[in-house]
């Protein structure tokens, strides 16, 4: 495990703090502070999320039937994996372990167009401006139109695979915005035939794009190997959901954590068990929690989730082209793991792939037509479920009391699993570019690289208008402002 | 429109949309926010109430947040009204004239209107004329209706709204 270490030293300049506060939002706001010490140095990097808690409160005293439906408020880009993972805790509330295959499937089904359209979105419109232009191509050029201009057929790509996902979504769900597909113990509808033949018509165009851009990312990978491998980088213990066989899982499955070396820390561990392999700690600077494997401790316990955790983890992929593309991807890590930050996105198109091949499998499964959608058990007051969401590992835990209603709720949230890991990610940025005490548009400019690779959620399903400036402030060590920068 | 209809038809040549109607501008009505925190739904409920007068010539749908996707349905439209809440600013709402702007933002939980502009001119060649509609909201918490004061906000916005596509609405020929 490594530790970003800086020397302590003497300066007449004393310490400075020097924070960056990326976005306001109706439930709180993120910032960085990059800390100098007394030299002047970069002692450590915090990216601060005020995380609103009380959604949480909010979901106590439901029905624990409405919980499926209810969590799809909290996140506008991933509520499909919320309203998943909400019906399997209930599943077990409900008293039922095993769901019929019908409903299984239909709930694989639209969580894999989720994971397809949502990865989607962070690659073509988030990651791709920096991939494909340059970090340091201008900031009027490097965005998504820049990216359309200089690659047109990437538009294509981005809009349309987004928009196949959203079908999948919308013809298991019911409809694209707000899907009902679950319920405790099953779903409420199968897959009409007319559905089915018209993704079945699209599916394959859809995998042979996310196999184009993986084409063409790996070609940003392999002109500027020395950059992906060590930019905002350093190795890390990995987490994700994996099947019986060690397969990627991102629906289903037991836990399992390896060491940065690749050994393995914990595996099979059942959502149940979570806490006994986990510690949810909180730190007095944040609302965030900082999750850590327990028996690692506090200061090594930590650990990254998301696709490149997904990859790292399992020993396979359970579909061809992102097979052969996952033995592709391990060849990076020379015989290890691969802990290039910037290897998430490479690992998200793998991702992509695999989402886009499961959906194919599942639409020429003629379970999803079947019509014995929900089973009922004896009732129970706790339920745990955990799903790979796009962002990574998401846990949501739930007691219900006799009248069914909802009496405690935990979430924890793919990006708070990644907390300390993108803390460390600005700290390296910061170490390796910041010179003197100018926050410099190329140090802005990595510092939102970094974020990218994460996507970090901010309970981001409030957008009130007027409140996403990008703000900097160069503080000295009473807190005065030394110097302010805004970014609209 | 289906990914393999798009793979094959060049772009910016491609047919795009539902028949026009007598040359009607077809106006698309977007509000994006979260019902579930409060006055933040004001966008959703004003693009529920336009779909709700059945007007052929209106569209109308809502969303958490915009995504790329709806670059598609802006560049099916001549007239687009983006609407969202708005925290600071005059009661009941302002309005904006938009332009196409390409941005690049730190998380994707974050796509302003202004880019799904840009992305409809440069993937269709065509950029309708935009606005954006900021009604001003109060509370943001975890409650699912709107505060008395935006419930006002909305209906002075949809009645303006109202009486804009009205003015641009002709009749079908008969």
């Amino acid at each position: 495990m490594s530790d970003i270490q800086v020397t302590l030293g003497q300066t007449s300049l004393g310490p400075r703090k020097i924070v960056i506060d990326p976005v306001t939002r109706v439930e709180g706001h993120g910032k960085v502070t990059i800390r100098l010490n007394e030299a002047g140095e970069v002692e450590q990097a915090r990216f601060h999320i005020v995380e609103f808690r009380g959604f949480e409160r909010f979901i106590q005293g439901r029905m624990y039937w409405e919980v499926p439906v209810i969590v799809q408020r909290l996140c506008g880009i991933c509520p499909v994996s919320h309203h998943l993972c909400a019906a399997k805790a209930m599943d077990i509330v409900a008293g039922v372990d095993r769901v019929t295959p019908t409903a299984d499937k239909m709930r694989r089904l639209m969580h894999y167009g989720q994971v397809l359209q949502s990865n989607a979105l962070n690659f073509f419109h988030l990651a791709s401006p920096d991939l494909l232009l340059g970090f340091e191509a201008p900031v009027a050029q490097r965005n998504i139109i820049g990216v359309i201009e200089a690659f047109p057929e990437v538009g294509k790509w981005a809009i349309f695979i987004r928009k196949f996902g959203q079908q999948v979504i919308a013809a298991t769900g019911g409809r694209r915005i707000h899907p009902r597909l679950c319920v405790p113990g099953g779903v409420n509808q199968n897959l009409s035939v007319e559905s089915r033949d018209t993704l079945r018509g699209d599916v394959d165009q859809i995998i042979e794009w996310c196999c184009e851009a993986l084409e063409l990312h790996k070609r940003f990978v392999h002109s500027h190997e020395a950059l992906h491998e060590a930019f905002a980088s350093f190795p890390s213990n990995y987490m994700s959901l994996v099947g019986a066989d060690g397969a990627m899982e991102l629906y289903d499955g037991t836990l399992r954590a390896v060491a940065a070396d690749g050994a393995m820390i914990f595996e099979g561990v059942r959502p149940d068990q979570y806490r006994d392999y986990m510690v949810e700690e909180v730190r007095p600077w944040t609302y965030m929690k900082f999750p850590h494997i327990r028996s690692l401790g506090r200061e090594d316990g930590w650990y990254r989730v998301g696709p490149l955790a997904q990859i790292n983890c399992c020993a396979f992929i359970g579909t061809p082209i992102a097979e052969a593309a996952r033995k592709e991807f391990m060849a990076a890590g020379r015989g290890g793991l691969v802990h290039a930050t910037l290897a998430y996105h490479w690992a998200r198109v793998i991702s992509m792939i695999h989402c886009a091949e499961t959906v194919k499998q599942l639409l020429f499964d003629d379970d999803l037509q079947g019509t014995d959608l929900v089973v009922t058990g004896d009732r129970r007051p706790e339920g745990v479920a955990i799903i790979e969401a796009p962002r990574g590992t998401l846990l949501h835990h739930y007691q219900v009391d006799e009248h069914d209603q909802v009496t405690m709720a935990n979430l924890i949230v793919s990006t708070t699993n990644n907390n300390e890991a993108m803390n460390r990610s600005v700290t390296k940025v910061a170490i390796d570019d910041l010179t003197g005490h100018e926050i410099t548009e190329g140090l802005l400019n990595h510092i939102e690289v970094a974020i990218r690779a994460y996507d970090p959620c901010l309970s981001c399903a409030t957008h009130a208008l007027g409140d996403m400036p990008l703000i900097v402030t160069l503080e000295d060590a009473e807190g005065a402002v030394i110097a302010t920068r805004v970014k609209e | 429109m289906t990914p393999e209809s798009v793979a094959t038809a060049p772009m910016q040549t491609r047919t795009l949309g539902p028949p026009r109607s007598c040359d009607q501008p077809r106006v698309l009505v977007l509000g994006y926010g979260n019902p579930g925190r409060q006055d933040d739904g004001l966008g959703p409920a004003v693009a529920e109430r336009m779909e709700a007068l059945r007007w052929p010539h209106v569209t109308a749908y809502d969303n958490y947040q915009l995504n790329i996707e709806d670059a598609v349905e802006v560049a099916e439209h001549d007239v687009i009204w983006f609407v969202d809440a708005s925290r600071t600013g005059p009661a009941p709402f302002t309005i904006e004239a938009i332009a196409p702007a390409a941005t690049l933002e730190f998380t994707s939980h974050l796509v302003r209107p202004e880019a799904i502009l840009a992305m409809a001119r440069q993937y269709y060649g065509r950029a309708p004329h935009a606005f954006l509609m900021g009604v001003r909201g109060y509370e943001f918490e975890f409650v699912e209706a709107l505060t008395p004061a935006a419930t006002d906000n909305l209906r002075l916005a949809v009645e303006m709204l109202e009486k804009r596509l009205r003015a641009i609405h002709r009749p079908e020929p008969t």
